[in-house]
């Protein structure tokens, strides 16, 4: 029988060279939502694991010197929905994360776990995307940046190095006029596994969009940053027409599968469904805080 | 017989005896339990849906270091299918040897073929992986329709339908009247045809059991299940010990809804108990249970029923098919006999056809068969109903069954109270409301009715007077739906003390009676007769003996508030003697108080509900929520109402999932491809509205409390009632379980004509 070897380093150069060392053996425990559930379901069996939940940066939420914010890649949803001003800047991104799990399940999942887990209907991932957040990877060459909807490379795979450790997602300051929104299709009303989910960040001014980004979720093998119905947004004050053609586009743009969770024909219908609805959500946060 | 009038403590909504040990996490469930030197089993499960079985080596696994014991299906007690069946309850023994360990063949993808004991979990999980099956891998069908094609792969050779090698391995019909006749008078008839998938029991709490075989052979069994009789002589069955050898303790349960009412693991592990010399522990995974226990039957019904234009139904057909799984035994009595019912059909010929596939045997759950038949019935009925332009409550009053009605299935009715479930439902504040705005979504309302026979059975109890004055109640049956807390409010009734007095426990097989299993919503029925006996035998006792000490004539005493009073001022002035007084003075007046009564109980009447569901359907998503649901219910008597509206409760939130999400899932090889509870979709509390419960208290005039069951009778109705409302709401007929969101958009999407055939 295997061991199980557990570390918790302060540092993350500590972790970073114990995760390398470690080799395809070992697994990130942030949260551990994920990881837990996969080991005692017999999916994985990791000889080491290394927690994260030590090292400060990881489990920050920092406001950066132009207006942004940094989150460590560990920090739970609880964290996060309890921080004073994020959830006024990111309501989108911060439902999103918020609707990973149940409640308890806040108390320790993380978005940093949530992108690295590789699962295309992750939830906070089509929200980040669509805020437009860039990841900080720390591995053994040192550090580097990534955008957000770069990370998955097709279901439970990421585009992370070897022995690479995702430290933080920075999010970009908000012009005025700026808000987003997350929605997803499960068939129950919590507990459960987005069969679409879609995030929209926009940017308004006198009830125009200037500015939009779309995420689209659990409609391919990653998340899908959908430019075509941003850009049929953008220049709109999201009359039915532009509405309807940044729909299409979310349904263009799927590539789903059939499955125990939803059809091919109902996941591509829905994408739009749910573009309209999370727009009008997002451009009344928008426009409320004019 | 006395009906109790009056009462102090029947009816009330007394504090639960295992609410405490629940919420504290102190309840000791099956899992719980542990035994020094105590080992670890787990099974090797066949991968494939239908596979012969050539040959099994175990050489390896019982070498590797750890590993105390293997057992195979040679180690089970055979069952000979030629030498006909041995039954056991509904279970016949010949499928039960077959079910636990696979023997000649395996029948689906989880069907156990080996079993190993180690001394941990992952010794023993390895030394499975070390066990070589040499499998002929046969073709396979899980679904009626391949089951049933003519060249479908045939699961049981022996078996012969029409004198050919079949799946169908029984039938039975419930016939009154000349239906072809009928017919003839109809002004409108409707046909249509339903399927249902398979959905599970989903109780929270895996099965698991704890086995200790002593050198000497006495065995003791730890585990939770629906009738430790049936445990214990289900095992003596399978593994040759007698019955007296064997001590099943119950555990508390968490959750059986039927799916307890056979055993998994407990032949198995009590063998390899025997073979180690060690207690040994078996604990299913989720994914287990989800492939290897239950579910109950997916279904395919047809049902014809024809009314005069003036609402009267002069006949009605229904065929229903449904999966057995891998032996036979599919609920076609709840769905044939049940579904007809509530109503006085003149012609009707009601069939049942047992279906076996490459699935799971399938398991009782609650009122097994009767809500799949329900389900077609009652939508049938919604579409007659509309095409002779009636409401559909008054549709159902016109054709109730009641007191004299002969029902197909056999019986001629007693008083019965369907007819008063559809006039409350139809004074129901829910019927009147308006249905609201759903802001965009379209909001519909549908009602349904359903019957469940209910059952009576061999109960034993044992009532005791304790030193300090107290009383202690033992029966035989697991509580899953509040007996204890229903015993209790009885026999603290009948003794006139404060029910807190009276602790109720469940016995294990060697120290209580003969207890037929909790099932067919017969326990309080059937336990509340027996304690009321053994309690009326004990007031007479303590009658006895305060005459005694007064001096007096025993029908000179009476029984009242907890004490002895002379019954008149004729009988002579005497200080009233308490159950204390008389308990303290038992040595010295004959010795100790208590009584012990073993019946099979007779006399249980069927129960009938009425449904009023309203739900809110969002139709570019497919999505329909339930937003408000009343129950309706003869209940006979709710001795405990907090625990009969529980029982209404969670029999509608199980309809509600079974009517919108649950369904077993396959891949293209066969396997369930949804095993848990993420993929299996139960519905969770923010699915569902505040479920109301309307008691209506016709009591069972052949129980000495009223007391008929409840259990069962509150998931009959509940599909139908959805569906009606998402006709009601959306103007187009589904016929097909689930009505999950992709299927509800389909059908939203496709051309009017296609979706009402």
């Amino acid at each position: 029988m295997t061991e199980l070897r557990y570390l918790a380093p302060d540092t993350l150069d500590e972790a970073v060279g114990a995760f390398a060392k470690a080799g395809s053996a070992a697994r990130i425990l942030a949260g551990g939502t994920d990881l837990l559930v996969q080991m005692r379901s017999g999916v994985l069996k990791p000889g080491v694991i290394v927690d994260i939940k030590k090292i400060p940066e990881v489990t920050a939420i920092e406001q950066t010197a132009d207006g942004g914010f940094r989150v460590g890649a560990a920090v739970s949803g609880m964290a996060l929905a309890e921080h004073e001003t994020f959830g006024k800047v990111w309501p989108g991104v911060l439902e999103a994360v918020n609707l990973i799990g149940s409640k308890q399940v806040q108390g320790r999942a993380s978005a940093g776990g949530n992108l690295c887990n590789g699962s295309p209907a992750g939830d906070s991932v089509p929200a980040m995307v669509a805020a437009g957040a860039i990841v900080t990877v720390q591995g053994p060459d040192g550090r580097r940046e990534m955008k957000v909807e770069d990370v998955p490379a097709g279901p439970g795979r990421t585009n992370l190095k070897p022995g690479e450790i995702l430290v933080s997602f920075t999010l970009p300051p908000r012009p005025p006029g700026s808000s987003d929104a997350y929605l997803r299709m499960i068939p129950r009303t919590e507990m459960d596994i987005a069969v679409v989910g879609c995030g929209v960040s926009l940017t308004m001014k006198d009830g125009i969009v200037t500015a939009a980004r779309i995420g689209l979720g659990a409609v391919a093998p990653t998340v899908l940053l959908v430019e075509d119905a941003a850009n049929a947004l953008i220049g709109s004050k999201l009359d039915d027409a532009a509405l309807a053609k940044a729909a299409a586009a979310c349904s263009a743009a799927c590539r789903p599968i059939d499955d125990k969770r939803g059809t091919i024909a109902y996941r591509v219908k829905v994408a739009g469904v749910l573009l309209k609805r999370t727009a009008a959500i997002a451009a009344q946060r928008a426009t409320q805080k004019n | 017989m006395n009906v109790v009038t009056n009462n102090k403590w029947i009816g009330q909504r007394t504090i639960r005896p295992d609410g405490m040990d629940k919420v504290t996490g102190r309840a000791q469930f099956a899992a719980d339990t542990t035994m020094p030197g105590m080992i670890w089993g787990k099974v090797l499960r066949s991968p494939h849906p239908h596979a012969r079985i050539k040959s099994i080596d175990t050489s390896k696994a019982e070498k590797l270091p750890g590993v105390k014991a293997v057992v195979t299906s040679k180690d089970i007690v055979d069952f000979p299918i030629e030498k006909g069946a041995v039954m056991l309850g509904i279970q016949d023994m010949r499928w039960m040897c077959r079910n636990v360990m696979a023997r000649d063949k395996a029948l689906f993808p989880g069907h156990p073929v080996a079993a190993v004991a180690a001394t941990t979990e992952a010794i023993a999980e390895e030394a499975c992986k070390l066990i070589e099956v040499d499998y002929e891998v046969l073709p396979w069908s899980i679904e009626i329709d391949d089951a049933l094609k003519p060249d479908a792969p045939v699961l049981h050779e022996f078996n012969k339908f029409d004198g050919k090698p079949s799946n169908i391995v029984g039938r039975l019909e419930h016939k009154k009247g000349d239906i072809a006749e009928g017919f003839k008078k109809a002004d409108v008839v409707i046909e249509r045809t339903f399927t249902t998938r398979p959905v599970h029991q989903g109780y929270i709490e895996p099965h698991a059991c704890l086995i200790s075989v002593a050198p000497d052979g006495k065995t003791t069994i730890w585990s939770s299940s629906q009738g430790q009789f049936m445990v214990r002589a289900m095992t003596a069955y399978l593994t040759g010990i007698p019955q007296s050898d064997i001590r099943a303790i119950p555990a508390e349960i968490g959750g059986g809804f039927g799916g307890k009412t056979i055993v998994y693991l407990e032949p198995l592990a009590t063998l390899l108990a025997k073979k180690s010399g060690r207690p040994v522990k078996m604990v299913m995974t989720r994914e287990e249970v989800m492939r290897a226990t239950g579910p109950t039957s997916g279904s395919k019904s047809t049902v014809t029923i024809g009314a005069t234009k003036d609402g009267k139904i002069v006949a009605a057909h229904g065929t229903f098919y449904l999966q057995a799984g891998a032996f036979p035994g599919s609920p076609i009595r709840g769905a044939a006999g049940c579904s007809f019912t509530p109503y006085d059909i003149p012609n009707l010929l009601s069939e049942g056809y047992d279906v076996c596939s490459n699935r799971s045997k399938v398991a009782a759950y609650r009122a097994p068969g009767a809500p799949i038949g329900a389900y077609a019935v009652e939508c049938v009925l919604d579409e007659v109903a509309e095409a002779l332009k009636m409401d559909p409550l008054d549709f159902r009053l016109k054709n109730a069954a009641k007191e004299g009605t002969k029902a197909a299935h056999g019986p001629v009715f007693p008083r019965i109270g369907y007819i008063e479930t559809v006039e409350a439902a139809k004074a129901s504040p829910h019927y009147a409301a308006p249905l609201g705005d759903g802001h965009g979504k379209l909001r519909g309302r549908g009602v349904a009715s359903g019957f469940w026979f209910n059952a009576g059975g061999e109960s034993s109890a044992q009532v005791n007077i304790t030193e300090d004055g107290n009383v202690v109640v033992t029966t035989g049956h697991p509580d899953i739906g509040g007996s204890r807390a229903g015993i209790a409010n009885i026999c603290a009734e009948l003794l006139g003390i404060d029910y807190r007095r009276v602790s109720v426990i469940i016995g294990d097989t060697q120290t209580v009676g003969f207890s037929n299993l909790t099932g067919g919503s017969r326990v309080l029925f059937a336990s509340s007769m027996v304690v009321t006996q053994s309690t009326e035998k004990i007031i007479q006792t303590l009658r006895e003996r305060a005459a005694k000490i007064w001096e007096i004539d025993p029908e000179a005493v009476k029984w009242e508030n907890g004490a002895a009073h002379p019954a008149s001022p004729n009988a002579g002035q005497f200080e009233p003697l308490t159950l204390e007084e008389l308990a303290e003075k038992a040595p010295a007046m004959g010795g100790p108080i208590g009584a012990g009564v073993q019946l099979n109980t007779q006399g249980a009447d069927g129960g009938f509900g009425t449904h009023v569901c309203d739900v809110e359907v969002d139709v570019d998503l497919g999505i329909a929520r339930v937003i408000r649901y009343t129950a309706v219910q003869d209940v006979g008597r709710a001795i405990h109402p907090g625990y009969v509206e529980g029982q209404l409760q969670g029999g509608v939130a199980q309809g509600i999932g079974w009517a919108l999400n649950e369904e077993y899932i396959y891949t293209k090889e066969g396997k369930v491809d949804n095993p848990g509870f993420l993929d299996y979709r139960m519905p969770v509390c923010s699915d569902l509205p505040m479920i109301d419960c309307i008691m209506v208290e016709i009591p069972n005039p052949k129980h000495p409390q009223g007391v008929k069951g409840v259990g069962e009778v509150p998931l009959v109705p509940v599909m139908a009632a959805v569906a009606n409302a998402i006709y009601n709401a959306l103007g187009k007929r589904f016929y097909a379980l689930p009505m999950s969101p992709p299927k509800v958009l389909e059908v939203l999407e496709a051309p009017t004509q296609q979706a009402a055939e």
